[in-house]
């Protein structure tokens, strides 16, 4: 396959055609912040928090939906870029309530680890006053829509891995929430088949497996990405035969 | 479209009064079906569908909307994320009387808050709300393009135009009269006729 | 000639059987003069005329909008050889008078004409509204005694697509919508895509609050787009067309399915158009209330049935549009202008306007002035020709504050740049964009807070949700400018406003993230004073407020004010 040569934070790096800038990142060494990309599953571009600087072009763009191409020169921790991604997460924070020392994802929370790598330690906005009331309807698992960071990776692995097509995405704008099926407990969505791909793919402790307590949430996030990526193998090998 | 309503107000009216459940010949579910024919169930015609039932029933009840996700075999989830994304689909009955007012901005330059204060006071509704009784939903358009007779509002789908909050009260007031007379007529005409049932 | 319809002799049938009346009413039957009481004008004069036997001298004729909306019902009456003459505010009484005195004894009611001289209609160039009050919207043959239609046949049967392409990019068009990309380069694009399935649309999702031109051309000239559309497909090599249309505006709706229909019956859409292989159809769409569906890829969505989001770009619609197939996306009033530049030429439509900006612009000219309607006017007029000549002024005796185009997406003009001409690139310089047409002017009762947090709801209330700082930020931005006009705000809110302003600009995915931080920036870079005459000290009244962490967002926030770059 043809080659591109690039630069990612002063690092010569050469990558396949039709790689993304995160994928390339990834393998110069160079870690860039995201939330809604994870490996396996479609591209939605919408935290905006792996935004990067590439030389030339007049605003950032998402570095998961950026094909490299050929001489670019990114940048990917600018002064401006990691003020704006605090920024974006205090306000992430301030969408939803999360408490970490009541939470099971605690310890295996991508929105903690974020917040770590930024530093952010306060919020300077104002959450919500209330909790949303949480959904226990689920025989083996639980939805608490105050810690849902509106990422999406549910609903595509959901979509594309299970086909179950159960959890949707309702409202608009700060009125945008999950659904499952017409709207209904996630207990009583018939197409749910219980698979759990949901759970794996949050990343942070919105869905989660009943019965864990703070702290006890497994990360099984890889799940969904070596799922697809042997799909995707196993299907090309049985058009060989 | 209006007859469609019409029609569909007036089944609703007779399974309303007989207290139960929507009979099986119920004609608002044929109207959906025609609709659904003429968009040949194509799931891609479901902001049609949706509009379509809307104007059958008045809005949008998870019932019909399981029917439509069936009929245009798309996943309940889809269904409900596309009507709740856009504004104008309800999902509650409307009051027998709307009040719409404009904030586009040549109204809101011109006082549309005035005139949502003025009913809100008035009549006790809050913005987007329908009375407790049922009478009056007060509701705000986007714009609705008569900028040059702002500010203006929406009474039952017909102009008040240049409105001031006093003549949108009266204009309300106006509506509602006429059709408490046109109730009370019906009364006196079913009275007159003897009134066996 | 071949494909079963002969324009010309339609055409000249049409004018034949109009020529045999004495006088013409032209009664404005548009939406606002409609609202205005426009029926019961038309009822009235039709009554006189049946009472006085006059039905073989008057053709009555229910007309587009004439353009000046805060004085109607307006009605046009031509007589043959005289000068037509213009009646204001006609209502009721005022029609049965017109047609009592006027088309029965030939003597105009003096003390209700307003001169065609007057600077409103004067200061006017016509193209995309050339039609409007002079033909009846319902009827095709109307259209095309007007010379509709002619520029397709043409087109289709003389050119080649490039030759059409050509054309276009000569005229110097560009996008109505406010993007104001050249229209033929994108056409160019679209045409040069591999695929046998290409679509065009049409953009009629007006979305800017206090904006209806395209909304007037849908309704009171129909046709002009259909013709647009067809010449958009032959010159890009589409088969299909689509009009996606604001539900909020069903009279358009029922005027573009009754043109569909008519243009079918003639021939003029479908199999083979004049006697070619080319074929086209349109279907129409309807919107269901929202106003990132203008955004061509949330546009898309919702032609194809789903919720208005936008997606990344790109691809671009031109490779990767409808159903995966190459589309392209032309504003309304763009395509409207097509068949008069085809039909008069590029070089003549070229002379009109700027150097950087050919031709006209429709404004929705609304807010605080004597004249209000709709306005057509040649690119390059200055802002104070507009307000002071066709505008008639400020109403009241007011003085003059600013004027907003753009709408939720631009921003304001204030009084020491009232003599910047309306191109593209003078607007764009002073912070604000040509926009779709909305032009409300404000007059000094007007705070600007207020508007700068009007537009934010709106931004607010119509952002998708998809990406956080679109979904997050116009939240938390309006929240500030609350706190600020309602006298909560210390001088950290302000920082933290124009921190978030960049934030949102720099970081949303679609354009309606990416500009609406654009009326606050605007109103703080000229009416800075009013929002500072806001401010309460720090600590003095924190409620609603980030209480404990404002001194720590007004270090941050400053930090990063010093180190970023700063919009234009």
């Amino acid at each position: 396959m043809a080659g591109v040569n690039l630069k990612i934070d002063g690092v010569e790096i050469e990558a396949p055609v039709g790689e993304n800038l995160m994928q390339a990142a990834t393998r110069a060494g160079v870690r860039v912040p995201g939330l809604c990309q994870l490996d396996g599953l479609s591209v939605v571009g919408a935290c905006r928090l792996c935004m990067v600087e590439i030389a030339g072009t007049p605003r950032p763009r998402p570095a998961c939906a950026t094909p490299v191409g050929e001489s670019m020169d990114v940048h990917t921790d600018t002064p401006r870029l990691r003020e704006h991604r605090r920024v974006l997460l205090e306000m992430l924070f301030a969408e939803g309530q999360h408490i970490c020392a009541a939470c099971v994802a605690s310890g295996a929370c991508e929105l903690q680890n974020l917040a770590a790598e930024l530093g952010v330690d306060h919020v300077n906005f104002t959450p919500p006053p209330t909790r949303l009331e949480m959904d226990l309807s689920h025989p083996r698992f639980g939805y608490d829509p105050s810690r849902c960071v509106l990422c999406t990776r549910c609903v595509r692995a959901c979509a594309e891995v299970e086909g179950a097509f159960t959890w949707g995405v309702a409202g608009r704008g700060r009125e945008t929430h999950l659904v499952a099926d017409l709207g209904v407990p996630w207990g009583e969505a018939e197409s749910c088949t219980s698979c759990g791909k949901c759970v794996s793919a949050c990343p942070v402790g919105a869905l989660f497996e009943k019965g864990t307590s703070v702290g006890e949430r497994r990360v099984t996030r890889a799940l969904v990405s070596t799922l697809t990526a042997r799909r995707d193998r196993e299907s090309h090998r049985e058009v060989l035969k | 479209m209006s007859a469609l309503r019409a029609a569909a107000g007036a089944a609703s009216g007779t399974a309303g009064a007989a207290g139960g459940p929507p009979p099986a010949d119920d004609p608002r579910v044929a109207l959906l079906t025609t609709q659904l024919k003429k968009v040949r169930y194509r799931a891609d015609a479901l902001i049609d569908v949706l509009h379509a039932v809307q104007d059958i029933y008045g809005y949008l009840s998870p019932e019909v909307l399981t029917t439509v996700a069936d009929a245009l075999q798309l996943p309940p989830s889809r269904v409900l994320g596309v009507a709740t994304f856009y504004h104008l689909f309800s999902f509650e009955a409307r009051g027998d009387h709307t009040c719409t007012v404009c904030t586009g901005t040549a109204c809101f330059v011109k006082g549309a808050d005035a005139l949502m204060a003025g009913v809100t006071e008035a009549y006790g509704v809050a913005q987007g709300a329908t009375r407790e009784d049922g009478s009056l939903s007060l509701l705000e358009a986007r714009c609705i393009g008569s900028c040059g007779l702002a500010p203006v509002a929406l009474i039952d789908g017909a102009v008040v135009a240049k409105a001031t909050p006093d003549a949108l009260i009266a204009a309300i007031r106006t509506a509602m009269e006429a059709s408490e007379s046109a109730e009370d007529a019906v009364r006196e005409a079913a009275a007159g006729e003897g009134g066996a049932a | 000639m071949s494909g079963g319809v002969d324009l010309f002799d339609l055409a000249q049938k049409e004018r034949e059987e109009q020529a045999v009346y004495r006088r013409t009413v032209l009664c404005c039957g548009s939406t606002a003069c409609l609202s205005g009481g426009a029926q019961a004008t038309q009822d009235a004069i039709r009554d006189v005329v049946a009472e006085k036997g006059l039905e073989q001298d008057v053709r009555l004729v229910a007309t587009g909008c004439m353009g000046l909306c805060s004085r109607g019902p307006l009605v046009k009456v031509r007589s043959r050889g005289e000068d037509d003459v213009l009646y204001a505010d006609v209502d009721a009484d005022a029609g049965r008078r017109i047609a009592e005195q006027h088309l029965a004894a030939g003597q105009p009611v003096e003390e209700r004409t307003l001169s065609l001289e007057h600077p409103f209609f004067a200061r006017q160039v016509r193209v995309v509204l050339e039609n409007m009050g002079e033909i009846d919207p319902n009827r095709i043959e109307d259209y095309i005694a007007h010379g509709g239609y002619r520029a397709l046949r043409d087109a289709v049967s003389t050119m080649t697509p490039a030759g059409v392409i050509d054309v276009v990019q000569r005229s110097g068009l560009r996008g109505r919508g406010g993007g104001g990309y050249p229209a033929g380069s994108k056409w160019k694009l679209l045409n040069e895509a591999k695929s046998d399935q290409k679509t065009v649309i049409a953009n009629g999702d007006e979305g800017d609050p206090g904006a209806y031109m395209d909304r007037t051309v849908m309704e009171d000239d129909p046709h002009r787009v259909l013709e647009g559309m067809a010449i958009a497909a032959y010159a890009t090599g589409a088969i299909k067309g689509y009009i996606y249309v604001r539900a909020e505006y069903p009279v358009a709706v029922r005027r573009l399915e009754q043109a569909i229909r008519q243009a079918k019956r003639h021939k003029l859409l479908g199999k083979n158009l004049f006697g070619t292989d080319f074929s086209f159809d349109v279907e129409i769409r309807i919107g269901a209330g929202a106003f990132v569906c203008g955004e061509e890829t949330a546009l898309m969505a919702s032609i194809m049935g789903q919720r208005g989001t936008p997606v990344l770009r790109p691809p671009y619609p031109t490779e990767r549009g409808l159903w995966g197939h190459p589309s392209m996306i032309n504003n309304v009033e763009t395509l409207a202008n097509v068949p008069t530049i085809m039909r008069r030429g590029a070089d003549w439509f070229a002379n009109i306007g700027t150097e950087t900006s050919r031709g006209t612009k429709v404004f929705a000219l609304a807010g605080k002035l004597e004249n209000t309607g709709l306005i057509e006017v040649p690119m390059g007029i200055t802002l104070r020709e507009i307000i002071e000549e066709i505008g008639g002024g400020v109403a009241g005796a007011k003085a003059f504050k600013a004027a907003q185009t753009g709408g939720p997406s631009g921003g304001c003009i204030p009084l020491k740049h009232i003599d910047t001409p309306m191109d593209y690139d003078s607007l764009l310089a002073l912070g604000s964009i040509m926009g779709s047409g909305g032009l409300i002017v404000m007059d000094e009762d007007v705070a600007m807070p207020d508007v700068a947090r009007f537009f934010m709801r709106f931004c607010m209330d119509e952002s998708c949700g998809k990406c956080l700082p679109c979904r997050a930020g116009t939240y938390e931005m309006y929240e500030l400018l609350d706190a600020l006009v309602t006298g909560r705000g210390t001088a950290a809110t302000l920082v933290r406003l124009e921190t978030l302003c960049e934030v949102v600009r720099t970081n949303s995915l679609c354009g309606l993230g990416q500009t609406a931080p654009n009326p606050v920036l605007s109103t703080l870079h000229y009416f800075r004073p009013e929002y500072e005459a806001l401010l309460v000290p720090d600590g003095a009244h924190l409620a609603g407020l980030p209480g404990a962490h404002v001194a720590a967002a007004a270090e941050s926030a400053s930090a990063f004010a010093d180190g970023s770059e700063r919009s234009a």
